[in-house]
């Protein structure tokens, strides 16, 4: 219990150590600053209710009650998934670059002609840990028949809200489940994405199994997250907070950020063979994110599932 | 949806005449009191029933609406036919210029039109890429490798060959009508789904922000329609449209910039251009440009034995010109061509630390390029045009739903060659972000998407508009802009040459997408 209120704070820390980094100086609202530090807080506020090892009645109460507490905030969040200048910039910003990398890959594995502006026609795809939708609308237009799934009752609304103005992305399937839900109920797809979740669940390994079970054999599993170097941003504020009095019991627990080396072991043992990986870096001139063979800080990785 | 594309095309290949003339008749249905009042409840509480109606009367959707089919409006769209990422997209194009409406047809034996443009090689890569040159080909263009600038005072020269910079040419000289001609053949040439609506743009209604997208709203209401993400334009016959994004290239005073409440900076010159076609009695092969105390003036090659002028002037000689008879004019040119104001330089300027000595690595001049002459000018040809010169140029070029391209974002000058230059890489540069954006799923409405193309652009053309605008005031205030823009345009690569280079980047078909290797 201790390490895994650990990793909550330590999220948070980690999470406003990036804000500080990358948000642009002209974030201004000051209504809104207070959020500037939730980049992932409702994936902080979700992961506590995934992390529970029961993922029956009880997480999704704690969200829907989460929910009701803060009512008044709520339609402050609904605006800013959407708000590309807002708390979720990163994932904003990032989104093109990320995309990419998803079609380059998607277009050669399935054979699918990179020249079309609907390229992803014919292709069933999850987006575990959805948001917002940020990723999910974007693969609908590419032509993919999109169910969008996250753990947190509000970010599907808001979803949904945002989805339905656009007749092209009002397709899109979102339900508030998990990943381990949908394995429940049997469900497949030719793609399994989660970009940016995997960081925040309670059990890495666990998890990849899911995202497994969930491809079809010779499907195309993709996920991103942030490699543990990012922990020097964050160590200062952590540290900090041990000294306030959230000192671990075994201090190698206390981050869920994956190496990408062990990404891919965890994704073998799961059956999915890790073919692509590529890093994400940031331009701070710019203001835009590139693919690149650097995967120190953020990474993205393809894999497929092998055929028993 | 099916049916749409089949009515649209239809619209846009044959029928569309008859088609406005119904719409024309529609219009009176639904009075336009009627239509005023129901637009301008559009985006207030009560706009679902609203939508429902629009419904039912087949209010088109688009994905891009180009307000606007100028020269810039028209290369915009062959460059989006022309790519397959874009090629599937519905367009509108408004502008109720005839000339949309026919097939351009030019009689070579006609004197060249005074309005013309000196477009870059640059440009004319960009009308390779989408199709378009095979079409100036055809028609009356005047290809030049040589330029020669120089000064009243008899300080100096400089000449340029196309070699010098190993380039076949220095650019070519095209009249406007034969550019924006070329275009339209080039894109009646495609299955490119567009309809031209033959009007103008009266009203705009922009969708609301995302933040008054609360949950709030849903509570009370049916699903938001999907209008919702739309911007709405109304045109002055009554008809109104839908779209994802409003193109505005609708030149220097436009009414896109003005309703979607862009801001401008600029001043006017209180100098006039004169522009015509004169005659010689030999084929002129060089761009000649000669400095005068009130303004420079340009003779540049058309073809056969014509050539355009431009000169600029303080507003009353402007006047005086226009009115004097044609054999006084023909000598006024002649002598500001040549002995008049002072002697003929004897020096090149070149390395003298004078006018051109701006960067321009890699460039040997040919020593011995001679001071040299122009022809002389026998016959006027055209009626003389009078423009005043002015700098305009919008603090932004996008917003969501909304880009500026060609004239509406940056005027640098009624007349000048290099106006429209910038233009055609606003064209290119906006069909690539679009292209990129479908690429990865992106709405092309999104205000993050138009930004990478206002990070393109506006740099390049502050950077051009800045040096031509300093290059005003640091050698005369009585120099107009034109002789800068001209001499930009004409000097071509090293004159300007980091500029030029990105302006080559972008129109000679890198057309990559951010895909990595
Ligand atoms: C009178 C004049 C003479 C010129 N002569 C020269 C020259 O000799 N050489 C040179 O290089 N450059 C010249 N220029 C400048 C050059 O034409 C411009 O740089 C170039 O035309 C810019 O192209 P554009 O398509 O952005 O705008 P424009 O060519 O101005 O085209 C704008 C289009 O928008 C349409 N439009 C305007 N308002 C609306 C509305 N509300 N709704 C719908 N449609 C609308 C117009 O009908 C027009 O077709 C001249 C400009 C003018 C105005
Ligand atoms: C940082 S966001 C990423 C959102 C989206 N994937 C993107 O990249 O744009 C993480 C999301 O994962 C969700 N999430 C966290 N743990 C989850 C779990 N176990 N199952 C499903 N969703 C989860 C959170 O609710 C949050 O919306």
């Amino acid at each position: 219990m201790a390490s895994k209120l650990v990793r909550h704070s330590h999220l948070r820390a980690l999470s406003f150590s990036i804000n500080n980094y990358i948000r642009s100086p002209h974030f201004s609202t000051p209504n809104r600053a207070p959020l500037s530090y939730r980049l992932f807080s409702n994936a902080s506020s979700s992961s506590s209710s995934s992390a529970r090892p029961d993922k029956s009645t009880g997480g999704f109460q704690r969200a829907s009650s989460l929910k009701d507490l803060e009512l008044t905030k709520f339609a402050s969040i609904a605006e800013t998934w959407w708000d590309s200048e807002g708390p979720f910039k990163p994932l904003h910003v990032m989104n093109p670059t990320r995309l990419a990398f998803i079609r380059s890959t998607l277009c050669q594995h399935f054979s699918k002609d990179p020249n079309s502006a609907r390229p992803f026609e014919g292709l069933k795809i999850v987006d575990v840990g959805c948001g917002g939708g940020i990723l999910s609308e974007p693969l609908a237009r590419m032509g993919a028949t999109v169910t969008g799934v996250d753990a947190v009752e509000k970010n599907i609304k808001i979803a949904h809200i945002h989805a339905d103005l656009d007749p092209v992305t009002s397709t899109i399937e979102y339900c508030c489940t998990t990943a381990e839900k949908l394995v429940e109920e049997d469900r497949k797809f030719d793609v399994v994405i989660a970009l940016e979740v995997i960081e925040h669940v309670a059990n890495p390994a666990e998890f990849c199994k899911s995202l497994a079970a969930l491809t079809v054999p010779d499907g195309a599993t993709i996920i991103s997250t942030i490699n543990r170097s990012m922990r020097s941003y964050a160590t200062a504020i952590v540290a900090a907070e041990y000294l306030l009095h959230w000192l671990p019991k075994g201090t190698h627990e206390w981050s869920s950020f994956l190496t990408p080396e062990e990404l891919v072991l965890i994704l073998q043992r799961a059956n999915i063979t890790v073919r692509e990986m590529a890093g994400f870096v940031y331009n701070p001139l710019t203001g835009r994110w590139s693919l690149s063979d650097d995967i120190s800080v953020n990474f993205i990785a393809f894999g497929t599932k092998n055929c028993q | 949806m099916q049916l749409t594309m089949f009515c649209t095309r239809v619209i846009a290949r044959k029928l569309y005449v008859n088609v406005s003339r119904l719409k024309v008749r529609h219009k009176h249905f639904c009075t336009d009191a009627a239509t005023r009042v129901s637009g301008s409840n559009c985006g207030q509480p009560s706009p679902e029933h609203k939508e429902t109606h629009d419904l039912s009367n087949n209010i088109q959707h688009y994905d891009i609406a180009i307000v606007g089919g100028g020269m810039v409006g028209m290369a915009l769209a062959c460059s989006l036919a022309s790519m397959p990422l874009t090629k599937h997209l519905n367009v509108a194009i408004i502008d109720s210029n005839p000339a949309l409406g026919s097939r351009p047809y030019f009689n070579k034996e006609d004197p060249p039109d005074p309005r013309v443009s000196t477009v870059t090689p640059a440009t004319i890569s960009f009308f390779k890429d989408v199709g378009a040159w095979q079409y100036i080909e055809q028609h009356r263009h005047a290809y030049f490798d040589k330029m020669q600038v120089w000064d009243y005072t008899g300080l100096g020269y400089t000449r340029y060959n196309a070699q010098d910079i190993n380039k076949e040419v220095l650019g070519c000289v095209v009249e406007n009508k034969v550019l924006h001609g070329s275009l339209l053949s080039c894109i009646e040439n495609t299955d490119f789904q567009k309809t031209i609506y033959p009007s103008k743009l009266s009203s705009m209604t922009l969708p609301p922000s995302p933040s008054s997208l609360g949950m709030d709203s849903t509570s009370s209401r049916p699903p938001l329609s999907s209008q919702r993400h739309l911007a709405k334009l109304e045109l002055s016959d009554g008809n109104s449209l839908y779209t994802k994004l409003v193109v505005g290239a609708d030149g220097g005073k436009s009414r896109v910039r003005e309703l979607a409440g862009f801001k401008t900076t600029g001043w006017n010159y209180s100098q006039n251009a004169i522009i015509c076609t004169v005659e010689h009695t030999v084929e002129n092969g060089c761009a000649w440009q000669r400095f005068l105390p009130a303004g420079p003036i340009a003779l540049l090659p058309m073809g056969d034995n014509f050539s355009n002028i431009v000169w600029t002037m303080n507003p009353k000689e402007s006047t005086n010109r226009k009115l004097m008879n044609e054999d006084e004019f023909v000598k006024d040119v002649n002598n500001a061509l040549d002995y008049g104001y002072g002697p003929h330089p004897t020096s090149s300027l070149f390395g003298s630390g004078e006018m051109f000595s701006w960067p321009r690595a890699g460039v040997t001049l040919s020593a011995n390029d001679c001071f040299e002459v122009p022809p002389k000018v026998v016959k006027l040809a055209s009626e003389r045009m009078v423009f005043p010169l002015s700098l305009r140029h919008a603090s932004d070029y996008v917003s969501k739903h909304v880009v500026l391209i060609g004239d509406a974002a940056h005027t640098v000058h009624p007349l000048a060659g290099q106006g429209v230059n910038m233009g055609f890489g606003d064209a290119f540069a906006l069909s690539r972000v679009i292209a990129e954006g479908i690429a990865v799923g992106s709405d092309i409405g999104e205000v993050t998407v138009l930004k990478k193309y206002e990070a393109e652009r506006k740099p390049a053309n502050i950077m051009m508009m800045g040096i031509l605008d300093g290059f005003q005031k640091a050698y005369s205030v009585d120099f107009g802009p034109l002789n800068i823009l001209r001499a930009a345009a004409l000097h071509g690569a090293h004159f300007i040459s980091p500029l030029k280079r990105s302006i080559i980047s972008y129109a000679s078909g890198e057309q990559k997408l951010p895909l990595f290797t």
